[in-house]
């Protein structure tokens, strides 16, 4: 062996998608390569395309009716879970997320904001339709409740900064409702999101209720509007022109589009980000007459 | 003579007849050339309903359904049949009428088979006398696995006389079967027999259709017509639900028996789920947008 021959070749990794509780690369067949701040190569991810949130988007149209008809209280422990398992992985996302240009101390407020934001909406699963249902006063002999449901297959789009915890912020209210969810993570780092879709598959997710993506936005953006098997789109922190793109292919379909926009500190403020109020544009309310007993 | 003796008793390979199934599906249709195919699948659907909880209404809709399978896309075709159960073939057929719908029923004790003779005759007497084109009887799995092989051909000869005029399809129900050199033998007894179609299964067994073990049957057809027995036609059924699935099926009889086969009149997809996939996937064609499971109806 020659000096200039390493002992070891190490091993690079190659992040895939997380579809319908299984890790196929892209259909694609794309990747693209991750580097850190020194221009290191640290791993490749996949780039999703328009077929990969097709079998996305009827991953999650077969898992939604279950995950809605789940008690919310075990979708909240389901929840719970993923904090449990996301704060057993702590060095391996304070890696990525110093790899996606976090300081060492930002990573690990991040990492423990991430932890906390699931474990709120983990409590409100059980709780939100007490708050956000109720009993209507009606001038007839009837009963009128309003219950919340859930819209059924919803997209998310994660904004570039606060790679995890921008992800993790659209998916916890997503899931405690009861949607099913294709979300496309941060452009700029992916491997949170990567990184994210390996909790979830040992979190007692079900299949398909969480699908994850990387990818190219521009090019998924139009997509995403023009499915009609899609219910609802929330994202957070996009540009004009993207949330007007989504705007534009809605227009037809007519499926609910939120757009969040977080001001500088407001990802990490508990008070903005965990209240029941995130919750409403997630959920349709049904109202149901009944007629009063004799 | 037998037309086809040596080839039926000849053992089957089932390795190379997965690996050549197998090929079938790396083709890549696109654009107008899927569109046609896509097409061609929804004029060769029978479109079944064979539950407990059939009811008038079903079959009606069903049959609307064939009819004008989704009134929003040009130039679509009917389905080539409506497979019900006897009871509704009167209601069927006055629902399709002269369309050129035509109508299937199971008869002979579907889906077991398992009752006497006389009883299998009535049943399809009584499906023909309601006006069926098309009667799919089952092949009797417990004679045939117990090795007689002519008292099952000699009710195939009856049920075939008892159908007058209208075509014999024989379901074989492969996944009973237990070997593809059962399969292959079933073929060619049922084909040898007076039967017009051969078909996979009842949709009640699983497996059903498979890929191989439709090309099985194909090249049973292949050599029956090579032999001179005539064309034989071929009808999978039960678990083809994907629109993709149903073009890797269209590839393969083209490339097994040709284009001559490559009609409603010879082959057919026995199905009640795979259309909405295939008017789902002509939708996102047309408009370029992938369709909401909404944008088709139940039936």
């Amino acid at each position: 062996m020659t000096s200039s021959t390493p002992e070891r070749l190490s091993v690079l990794k190659t992040y895939k998608l997380y579809l319908g509780g299984a890790y196929p690369r892209t259909e694609s067949g794309r990747t693209m390569p991750i580097h850190d701040a020194k221009d290191n190569l640290v791993a490749h991810f996949c780039l999703a395309s328009r077929k990969d949130f097709r079998n996305a988007v009827g991953a999650a149209r077969k898992a939604q009716d279950s995950w809605a008809s789940r008690t919310n209280y075990l979708r909240g422990q389901i929840l719970y879970r993923m904090a449990e398992m996301l704060e057993g992985r702590t060095d391996e996302f304070r890696q990525a997320l110093v790899v996606g240009g976090h300081t060492a101390r930002q990573a690990q407020q991040e990492l423990e904001a991430a932890v906390d934001r699931l474990v709120a909406f983990a409590g409100w699963a059980d709780k939100y339709s007490q708050i956000l249902g109720c009993h209507n006063p009606v001038a007839a002999p009837y009963y009128n409740f309003s219950v919340p449901e859930p819209s059924g297959v919803c997209v998310a789009v994660a904004p570039d900064e606060a790679p995890l915890l921008g992800l993790v912020s659209l998916l916890a209210p997503l899931l405690c409702v009861g949607n099913a969810v294709v979300a496309l993570g941060s452009q700029k780092a992916p491997l949170a999101t990567a990184l994210f879709g390996e909790v979830c598959g040992v979190s007692d997710v079900p299949a398909g209720v969480l699908n994850l993506l990387t990818g190219d936005r521009a090019e998924l953006l139009p997509e995403f509007s023009a499915h009609r098997d899609v219910d609802a789109i929330l994202t957070a922190n996009l540009r004009p022109a993207e949330r007007r793109i989504l705007d534009l292919g809605t227009a037809d379909n007519m499926k609910r589009v939120h757009h969040e926009k977080w001001g500088k500190g407001a990802i990490m403020d508990t008070g903005l980000m965990h209240g029941p109020d995130r919750l409403l544009p997630l959920i349709e309310i049904k109202t149901i007459w009944h007629p009063v007993g004799r | 003579m037998n037309p086809s003796k040596s080839d039926h008793e000849r053992a089957v390979d089932p390795v190379a007849l997965e690996q050549r199934a197998a090929s079938f599906c790396t083709r890549s249709l696109k654009k107008e050339t899927k569109a046609q195919g896509l097409r061609l699948v929804v004029a060769m659907t029978d479109l079944t309903t064979l539950e407990g909880s059939d009811s008038p209404e079903k079959v009606r809709s069903l049959c609307r359904k064939a009819l004008c399978p989704d009134p929003s896309i040009p130039n679509l075709p009917q389905v080539a049949a409506v497979c019900v159960y006897p009871k509704w073939v009167g209601l069927a057929k006055e629902c399709v009428g002269d369309s050129g719908v035509r109508v299937a029923s199971v008869a002979s004790a579907f889906p077991s088979g398992q009752v006497a003779l006389e009883t299998k005759l009535a049943d399809v007497r009584e499906a023909v006398a309601q006006g069926a084109d098309e009667i799919d009887m089952v092949l009797q799995r417990g004679a045939f696995l117990s090795g007689n092989h002519q008292e099952v051909e000699d009710e195939i000869h009856a049920i075939k006389e008892a159908c007058e005029s209208a075509h014999l399809k024989v379901i074989l129900e492969t996944g009973e079967l237990g070997s593809m050199d059962a399969i292959a033998r079933a073929s060619h007894l049922a084909m040898n027999a007076g039967a017009d179609f051969i078909k996979t299964s009842t949709g009640k067994i699983q497996p059903a259709a498979t890929m191989p073990v439709t090309l099985l049957m194909l090249e049973a057809i292949r050599s029956h017509y090579l032999a001179g027995g005539g064309m034989i036609g071929m009808k999978p059924a039960g678990g083809i639900r994907a629109a993709k699935e149903a073009l890797h099926y269209l590839v393969m009889v083209k490339e097994t028996l040709g284009n001559a086969w490559m009609t409603p009149e010879w082959f057919r997809f026995g199905a009640s789920s795979l259309l909405n996939d295939v008017l789902r996937q002509l939708q996102r064609l047309e408009s370029g947008r992938y369709a909401a499971q909404y944008d088709v109806t139940e039936t």
